[in-house]
């Protein structure tokens, strides 16, 4: 078939049938964009309506209207009104009247549905405008064949397209008939960003309105007629071995339907949570253990022990670090280590899976459903297309539903007893079954001249399951002539995974401490030093250099001037840190007060340069949002083990910060028309380090560990003195 | 398994469940009411939160069989289009991320300004803090809940 065939017109759904646009895959097939067959055998897909698939992203409507498929899961971070915006902005699209729908996982159709590591948005920024001004581009020729007028002369706007010598204005939808007809171009032309309308305007999340009436359905509140529902009762410690169950009085209980030990657990299968969580409650799970369970004091000495003595891997190493740290004026040697902590998204995991004879069907919230389908469908022994994968909404992330364990379990199990099920997790579950944050400990050490110059840094790092714990190019690598970068990794029995900002969420809060530490041993002004290691990067670059010192020193010059960094305020105390993470520059100044012997955290300024800012509505949210998540965390977030068990289990001994815990947050991004980068991750970094070293300089303490409330415990206590002077 | 008759959303409903039945489960499980989300199961979150005779209530742990004839308003009854004062502040801040919290959030502070119309920056802090948001939305929760105060005085 040619590019632009028409298919045969049935079911009256109009198709455009083109090849790919070789240079981004953007414009597919329409084929592949249904699971329906229809009379001719051709693959339709339900949800297209009568209007006229322009490509993966788009259809436009008769009526004038379009809907525009958002292909990555939402978690939050905004993605599904951000994308569309990223395509009506190409297309002049008038936002009111697109239509968003969540693409279901499709990899024929789309690339790349994950949501992680802030790539999201860098990925498809190409592919998304592509879309908008290829279909612009059809629709205009359309016209131009339509009114017999030269393309070149109609302009447009808001939807719709006008012809000015002539007073002709008309929406798309009169166009799509005909621009069916017009060969997709080979390339096309992008606006300049002068030009935007769409992006960078304040765009309220397409969701809103189902959120705010309960109407959005999560996995949670998934459901088919026919489905049962199961809860799952787990190892209560990492380490043991299931051996037994009292199935019997377990399944005499009301609404209870079975219980099915599998892959070293329990499910209770049954009609209501409520039944099945009273089941919970009442069964009897013997486990025995095989080998030493693991306690926080055990994680503690083989951190320690790993940093202290461990033979490590070398990342990185430039110069000669040794000799550098034998002709050096001082030397200033720090520890740091984090806890293993769980990601508590607001909605609990959970998954549906229909497995049947030759096929599976899951459903759920997840941040790789492809991931999700392929291991399932490795599980099952299935063709992957023969495994499906619907996206609810996601009740938060933050990394944990990049792992698939969930929708395993549940196909696994709708396999045994050969029902559409769906499991749903407590919320104890949830925080003590494990993929958490890696608990690390890192060993900074660093080789100061007479002139107070940094002339070695060294950085061991040691972590419980965390691939690896260091981060060897981070700044200010790169301008540093003699660098040792180390990291171990401990096999632990406690499962971790990605916890939004992997290893730099506590990492790059170590870093900003300890160069703070290094500022001020050399006797220079911490924003004033790191302007200074910028400008080396940038002069005399020692090897890789990742991050671009001009977009460094921007966010670091924005943040100390809306800050008034080097103005000094009556009573107030100033931390300062800066990062470069997921291809974001964000820079931030803590502002905090003595209070009853300890400080208190009164303001944080936060500049960011993401490149384009797509929705600042959007952006702004997860800015800030970022700040009382790292800040949270960083102050109170623990979870400790005893003989393998995680011993904090809801958010009654768990602590997140709450509503009266926040500080001010001001915001500003730098404006910039470098292609825009993810923002999901990028504002947790630089929080902890912010914060803690405005708290020293209010309280003389370093807060090196987290959490950092038992510094401030301390210091209420009157304890505190002892911290001061080590 | 007892049947109880209830008020939820201005219409009587029954249902047949065990008596410590949670009123959260009642509504998600068997009235399909599913706006009222599951966060905890202790009280600790307020991802639950209803009206129980005009009081926010968190729902996870309150047995079916001791609210009787009380008036039960959860998210999907708390205005006939949404456009409780509460709802379209929520909207005109642009308040959520995942969403999950917002239900219960905006449950909250549709009571907190039912019994006080003005209420100080203390007193949003106390009726707030009950209600976890992991995404750390409570910035715009607290321009949101002021923003509904003034429309509502209007």
């Amino acid at each position: 078939m040619t590019s632009n065939t028409l298919i045969p017109n049935t079911n009256r759904r109009q198709f455009l049938k083109t090849s790919a646009i070789a240079s981004s895959g953007l414009v597919l097939s329409f084929q592949l964009l249904g699971k329906e067959k229809d009379e001719q055998g051709n693959l339709i897909n339900k949800e297209e309506g009568e209007g006229v698939v322009f490509n993966s992203y788009l259809t436009i409507n008769p009526d004038g209207t379009a809907t525009i498929y958002s292909p990555n899961p939402e978690t939050g971070q905004g993605i599904k009104t951000a994308f569309p915006m990223i395509v009506a902005e190409e297309l002049d699209m008038d936002w009111n009247k697109i239509k968003v729908v969540q693409a279901p996982l499709d990899t024929k159709r789309f690339e790349r549905q994950v949501a992680g590591g802030s790539r999201s948005t860098p990925h498809s920024w190409k592919r998304l405008r592509e879309a908008g001004a290829t279909a612009k581009y059809m629709l205009l020729q359309a016209a131009a064949h339509t009114w017999n007028v030269p393309a070149a002369e109609l302009t447009t706007a808001n939807g719709k397209i006008n012809h000015k010598a002539s007073g002709r204005s008309e929406h798309y939808g009169k166009f799509v008939m005909e621009a069916k007809n017009i060969e997709i171009p080979k390339e096309i032309k992008l606006k300049d960003p002068s030009e935007f309308h769409t992006i960078g305007r304040f765009v309220k999340a397409v969701d809103n309105n189902e959120v705010f009436t309960g109407k959005s359905i999560y996995g949670m509140d998934y459901s088919r007629p026919d489905m049962v529902n199961a809860m799952i009762v787990r190892p209560p410690a990492f380490g043991l071995k299931f051996k037994s169950v009292n199935s019997e009085a377990i399944k005499a209980m009301p609404g209870i339907i079975d219980v099915v030990p599998f892959a070293n657990k329990v499910a209770i299968v049954g009609k209501t949570n409520w039944e099945i969580m009273k089941a919970k409650r009442a069964i009897k799970v013997e486990w025995e253990s095989t080998k030493e369970l693991e306690s926080t004091e055990l994680h503690n000495k083989i951190l320690t022990d790993m940093i202290t003595s461990g033979k490590m891997d070398v990342k990185r190493s430039e110069g000669d670090v040794e000799a550098a740290f034998k002709s050096a004026h001082k030397i200033i040697e720090s520890e740091f280590q984090c806890p293993f902590i769980p990601h508590n998204a607001m909605e609990p995991m959970n998954f549906f899976a229909h497995v049947k004879e030759n096929s599976a069907e899951l459903a759920g919230p997840s941040q790789n459903p492809e991931s999700a389908r392929n291991q399932v469908a490795k599980l099952l022994n299935l063709p992957q297309e023969n495994v499906t994968v619907e996206l609810t909404k996601l009740g938060g992330g933050f990394g944990r539903r990049l792992n698939s364990d969930f929708a395993l379990e549940a196909a696994e199990l709708s396999k045994l007893i050969q029902k559409p099920v769906k499991v749903s997790w407590s919320r104890e579950d949830d925080m003590t079954a494990g993929i958490y944050r890696p608990a690390c400990k890192y060993k900074f050490k660093a080789a100061i001249d007479s002139k107070g110059n940094m002339i070695a840094y060294q950085v061991r790092a040691a972590g419980m399951n965390s691939g690896n714990p260091n981060r060897e190019n981070n700044f200010p690598v790169g301008a540093i002539g003699n660098v040792l970068m180390e990291a171990l990794d401990y096999k632990s029995d406690v499962t971790t995974g990605p916890w939004r900002a992997p290893i730099t969420n506590f990492l790059a809060g170590a870093e900003q401490i300890f160069l703070d530490e290094v500022a001020e041993a050399g006797g220079k002004d911490p924003v004033t030093q790191r302007l200074e290691w910028v400008a080396a990067a940038k002069a005399n670059p020692v090897g890789k250099v990742l991050y671009e010192p001009d977009r460094f020193k921007n966010v670091i010059d924005l943040v100390a001037e809306k800050s008034e960094w080097f103005k000094k305020k009556k009573g107030v105390f100033k931390g300062f840190s800066t990062y470069f993470a997921h291809s974001t520059y964000v820079a931030m100044v803590a502002e905090v007060v003595k209070n009853k012997g300890t400080a208190e955290l009164k303001k944080v300024y936060v500049a960011v340069d993401c490149g384009i800012l797509i929705n600042p509505s959007g952006a702004l949210n997860q800015i800030v949002g970022s700040v009382v998540d790292g800040l949270g965390h960083a102050m109170f977030a623990r979870l400790t083990f005893k003989d393998g068990a995680a011993e904090q289990n809801n958010f009654d001994s768990f602590r997140l910060i709450r509503f009266s815990e926040i500080p001010e947050v001001e915001v500003h991004f730098f404006k910039s028309n470098v292609d825009p980068t993810g923002l999901g991750e990028p504002g947790i970094p630089p929080v902890s380090g912010a914060v803690s070293n405005a708290f020293y300089k209010a309280t003389g303490v370093r807060m090196r560990n987290q959490p950092f409330i038992d510094y401030i415990d301390d210091l209420k206590s009157g304890n505190g003195k002892k911290e001061m002077m080590g | 398994m007892s049947v109880f008759k209830l008020n939820v959303n201005g219409q009587s409903v029954s249902v047949d469940v065990a008596d410590d039945t949670p009123l959260l489960w009642v509504l998600r499980d068997h009235l399909n009411l599913t706006g009222t989300k599951y966060g905890c199961g202790i009280t600790a979150c307020g991802a639950c939160m209803v009206h129980v005779n005009g009081t926010a209530t968190k729902s996870c742990t309150l047995p079916v069989s001791v609210i009787g004839n009380g008036k039960i308003v959860t998210i999907e009854g708390l205005s006939k289009n949404g456009d409780h004062p509460v709802q379209k502040a929520w909207d005109t801040v642009d308040v959520p991320q995942c969403g999950y919290c917002q239900a219960g959030q905006i449950m909250t502070a549709a009571a907190l300004l039912n019994k006080k119309p003005n209420p100080s920056d203390k007193d949003i802090a106390e009726a707030m803090n009950g209600n976890i948001c992991r995404c750390g939305t409570y910035h715009r929760i607290k321009d949101a809940v002021k923003l509904a105060s003034k429309s509502m005085k209007k």
